[in-house]
């Protein structure tokens, strides 16, 4: 078959680091090509050569065989390579037409025949099965219709290769399932897929080859009916990966977290609690499985004094937290690994040291009245860069240019800092890689068996049933039913996820 | 009921310079760029306006205070969408900035800190079947034609906004830059221009104030009508319709202001609160619901930082 694209020894340094080296390949007409690696390991600056947002210090590349220079994104589409963006670069207020024809709108004199691009749009759906309300606001649609919308656009401009980036980290299983349907008959029409994901088990099942980096090095390219998820994540870490958790028996201690009959009242953007109770004691994991915005954000943001509620109490460590504001709070023993990591856990602009010490700044080991010990927080910065493994170029560098995984760190290392009695998790792994996700899982492991209570929340049901010693399903705003994990089917706990069982927790 | 045309009539006067102003900031709002230097921005177009009126007659006024517009919004562009300079700091700035250059310049050409020679206004018109309508004689007849040309940007504005390839870019650079950018279509120039239209507009609306409205220019008499402007704007939702109903909400309360300081019934200075405390209340009461451009205020640079 013939290489659509190819790439020879590409190469692309930063200050600090090297982000390509010498990458090489290939891919071909007709082909779902997938890259895979752990974030940070350079796929992002690579897509980001492809398409000219970054050229590259070395190497060529060559589209169809010949040599050739992408001098921005308009340019590569103009050669036939379009990006689908993993943040969809898409304008809300614009129905779906205006998104798809924003910057090719083909109109001499400058006026837009709306109905014209409507119908190209319309026979563009239609060859390539794509279901989509052209004029729906595209703020209004589904993530996966987004998604189609993005894919769209590109396909709208003539791209003949397409590269989706991380495309199924914002989607259902079922609209995986529809994307990949969608993906199978591009490939059909000829188009050439570049698929980025370090979700294994979607990458094995979507393509033909696969190209694994590491560290900014291509360490090989395999094709996907002759490796295993096993391989593929030797070869992505480096080293081989325990899917399955170790997790010894520990004894259980004092009650370190009791809620009791949490109430708080609905309003538009907040789900309501209804009579939850909860316990956990000092060793073990209680994870909350349910679909999310069942109340999961509502409850861990009563924990932690960021909502009043209406009712019952909250106990931490025997005592109420009840008035207190959260620094009171994480004061007594608690470490908060929030939801949204760019909201509320890190302040993004500001430097890895600052982020380090963000909340802990008033102890007196790291400052004395207007006081900051710089250096002794810089050095106790670097100390946990080492222990916890976060690659980067500087402690000096804002927060915002680590990666997901490595901000993540950044969190879990200050929040294990001061040594917490209480951990409230909440969504740690979204986003992560698997290298990332292992670490993170690993941590929490360790602090259980330290003598921690952990409170886990996770949309990821596997997650929840490996980590937690107990589970609680939590649905509209109440726990319907607490089990140990192996004493329920899958199938049941789907049930009870979905409201179908009707049962009171077990305090 | 011709009491009533009268008092429309008035309202109409009063609405067109908050009028125009706000359509000139949508162009700029919906670009991305706040501009609260507005007012600054028509304070130069009543001041050249007046000038030019006096030297080159009534067109050349509004030509120059257009153009004197659009080299203050030029002055706004630089900062903030090449510099990157927070938005309301330079808009701000722009305001002092215009205040005294008007000063200076007053002082260096007319002779007078504070007031210009009386100048003469443009022809007024007649619209034609409308004002063989006795009902309608206030508003039909002896009116500026600046008043027809303000009603036609609102058409206008929503045309450009709404059909033509610029409007739509120009409002994809306003909500998501990066994706804009991403398609291919230039944020720089067209937050360039979208300021720069708003100064046009700004300062066409001054020298409406100050070469039809007073025939003089007078330090001040914008007396905030720029800041008005942008409430209207944003009470209007970044729409030329709605800023055209909320301008005339605005023109209204000036008008009927006016008539009861007539009156002399409640003191003056209360009465001559009623627009402002009109825009603080629809700015607290609508703005919550308002959808402002998702990227307003926010510069734009491909590196993120």
């Amino acid at each position: 078959m013939e290489k659509v694209l190819e790439l020879k020894g590409i190469t692309k340094r930063f200050p600090g680091l090297v982000a390509n080296d010498n990458i090489s390949f290939d891919a071909l007409r007709g082909e779902v090509h997938a890259l895979v690696g752990e974030n940070g390991a350079g796929k992002s600056t690579l897509m980001k050569i492809i398409t000219g947002l970054y050229q590259p210090d070395e190497g060529e590349m060559f589209l169809k065989g010949e040599k050739v220079k992408i001098n921005g994104p308009r340019d590569a589409i103009a050669k036939g390579i379009g990006m689908v963006h993993q943040h969809f670069m898409l304008i809300n207020r614009f129905n779906v037409v205006q998104n798809i024809i924003l910057g090719y709108e083909n109109s001499p004199g400058g006026v837009i025949d709306f109905d014209k691009a409507k119908k190209k749009v319309e026979e563009l759906c239609e060859l390539y099965d794509f279901k989509l309300d052209l004029n729906a606001q595209v703020g209004d649609l589904s993530v996966g219709h987004q998604q189609r919308v993005e894919i769209l656009k590109v396909l709208y401009r003539g791209a003949e290769i397409l590269i989706l980036d991380e495309p199924t980290a914002v989607l259902t299983p079922q609209e995986v399932k529809e994307l990949f349907v969608n993906l199978r008959k591009l490939k059909q029409e000829g188009k050439t897929i570049l698929f980025i994901s370090h979700k294994l088990d979607e990458v094995l099942e979507i393509s033909d080859r696969i190209t694994v980096l590491r560290r900014g090095k291509v360490i090989g390219t395999v094709k996907a009916s002759e490796t295993s998820k096993k391989q593929l994540a030797e070869m992505m870490v480096g080293r081989p990966v325990l899917f399955r958790l170790e997790k010894p028996i520990v004894k259980t201690g004092d009650v370190i977290l009791e809620v009791r009959n949490l109430k708080v009242k609905g309003s538009i953007d907040r789900h309501q609690l209804n009579n939850l109770s909860l316990s956990i004691r000092a060793g073990e994991i209680y994870g909350i499985a349910g679909v999310e915005g069942n109340g999961q954000r509502e409850l861990v943001e009563a924990i932690m004094g960021l909502l009043p509620y209406d009712g019952g109490e909250i106990l931490i460590k025997g005592k109420s937290n009840k008035g207190l504001d959260t620094r009171a709070i994480r004061e007594t023993g608690v470490g908060y690994i929030p939801e949204d990591r760019h909201q509320r856990g890190l302040v993004l602009p500001m430097t890895v040291w600052e982020n380090m010490v963000l909340g802990l700044e008033r102890k007196p080991e790291y400052s004395r009245w207007w006081k900051l010990f710089r250096d002794k927080i810089k050095s106790l910065t670097s100390k946990k860069v080492e222990e916890f493994d976060i690659r980067l170029g500087s402690i000096e560098l804002a927060i915002r240019n680590l990666s997901g995984g490595n901000q993540q760190k950044v969190i879990l290392a200050r929040e294990l800092s001061y040594e917490p009695d209480l951990i409230i998790a909440a969504q740690p792994v979204r986003g992560l890689d698997i290298g990332a996700i292992e670490f993170v899982h690993k941590k929490l492991i360790e602090a259980r068996n330290n003598g921690k209570a952990v409170l886990l929340i996770s949309a990821d049901l596997e997650e929840v049933l490996s980590l937690s010693d107990r589970v609680g399903i939590m649905y509209n705003g109440e726990i319907v039913k607490e089990f140990v994990p192996g004493e329920l089917e899958l199938e049941e706990i789907g049930q009870y996820m979905l409201g179908a069982h009707k049962e009171v927790g077990v305090g | 009921m011709g009491d009533i045309m009268e008092m429309l009539a008035s309202a109409l006067r009063m609405t067109i310079p908050v009028l125009i102003t706000a359509l000139g900031a949508i162009f700029s709002e919906r670009s991305g760029v706040t501009n609260i230097g507005l007012e600054g921005m028509m304070m130069t177009g009543a001041f050249w306006g007046a000038y030019g009126a006096l030297h080159y007659g009534p067109v050349g006024g509004f030509l120059l205070a257009i153009a004197m517009g659009m080299l203050v919004a030029l002055i706004h562009a630089v900062v903030t969408v090449t510099y990157r300079v927070d938005q309301i700091v330079s808009g701000v700035a722009i305001n002092i900035l215009a205040y005294g250059l008007a000063r200076f310049f007053s002082i260096a050409l007319f002779g007078m800190a504070t007031t210009s020679p009386s100048v003469e206004g443009l022809p007024k018109i007649d619209i034609p079947v409308l004002k063989n309508i006795s009902v309608l004689k206030p508003i039909a007849t002896d009116i500026s034609p600046i008043i027809i040309l303000g009603i036609l940007l609102v058409f206008v504005t929503y045309w450009v906004l709404e059909k033509t390839v610029f409007g739509l870019r120009l409002k994809a650079v306003g909500e998501n830059p990066l994706a804009a950018d991403t398609l291919g279509v230039k944020v720089i120039p067209y937050r360039y221009i979208g300021v720069i239209i708003s100064g046009a507009f700004a300062g066409l609306a001054g020298a409406y104030l100050s070469i039809e409205h007073t025939h003089m220019y007078v330090e001040g008499m914008t007396q905030g009508k720029g800041f008005i402007a942008l409430a209207a704007m944003i009470f209007g939702n970044w729409m030329p319709y709605g800023s055209f109903w909320a301008s005339f909400l605005f023109g209204f309360a000036e008008a009927i202001s006016m008539r009861v300081v007539q009156s002399k019934v409640v003191p003056y200075q209360f009465i001559k609160m009623i627009p402002y405390v009109l825009t603080l209340l629809v700015l607290a009461g609508v703005v919550r619901k308002a959808q402002p451009p998702a990227s307003v205020g926010i510069p734009y640079s491909r590196e993120g930082d």
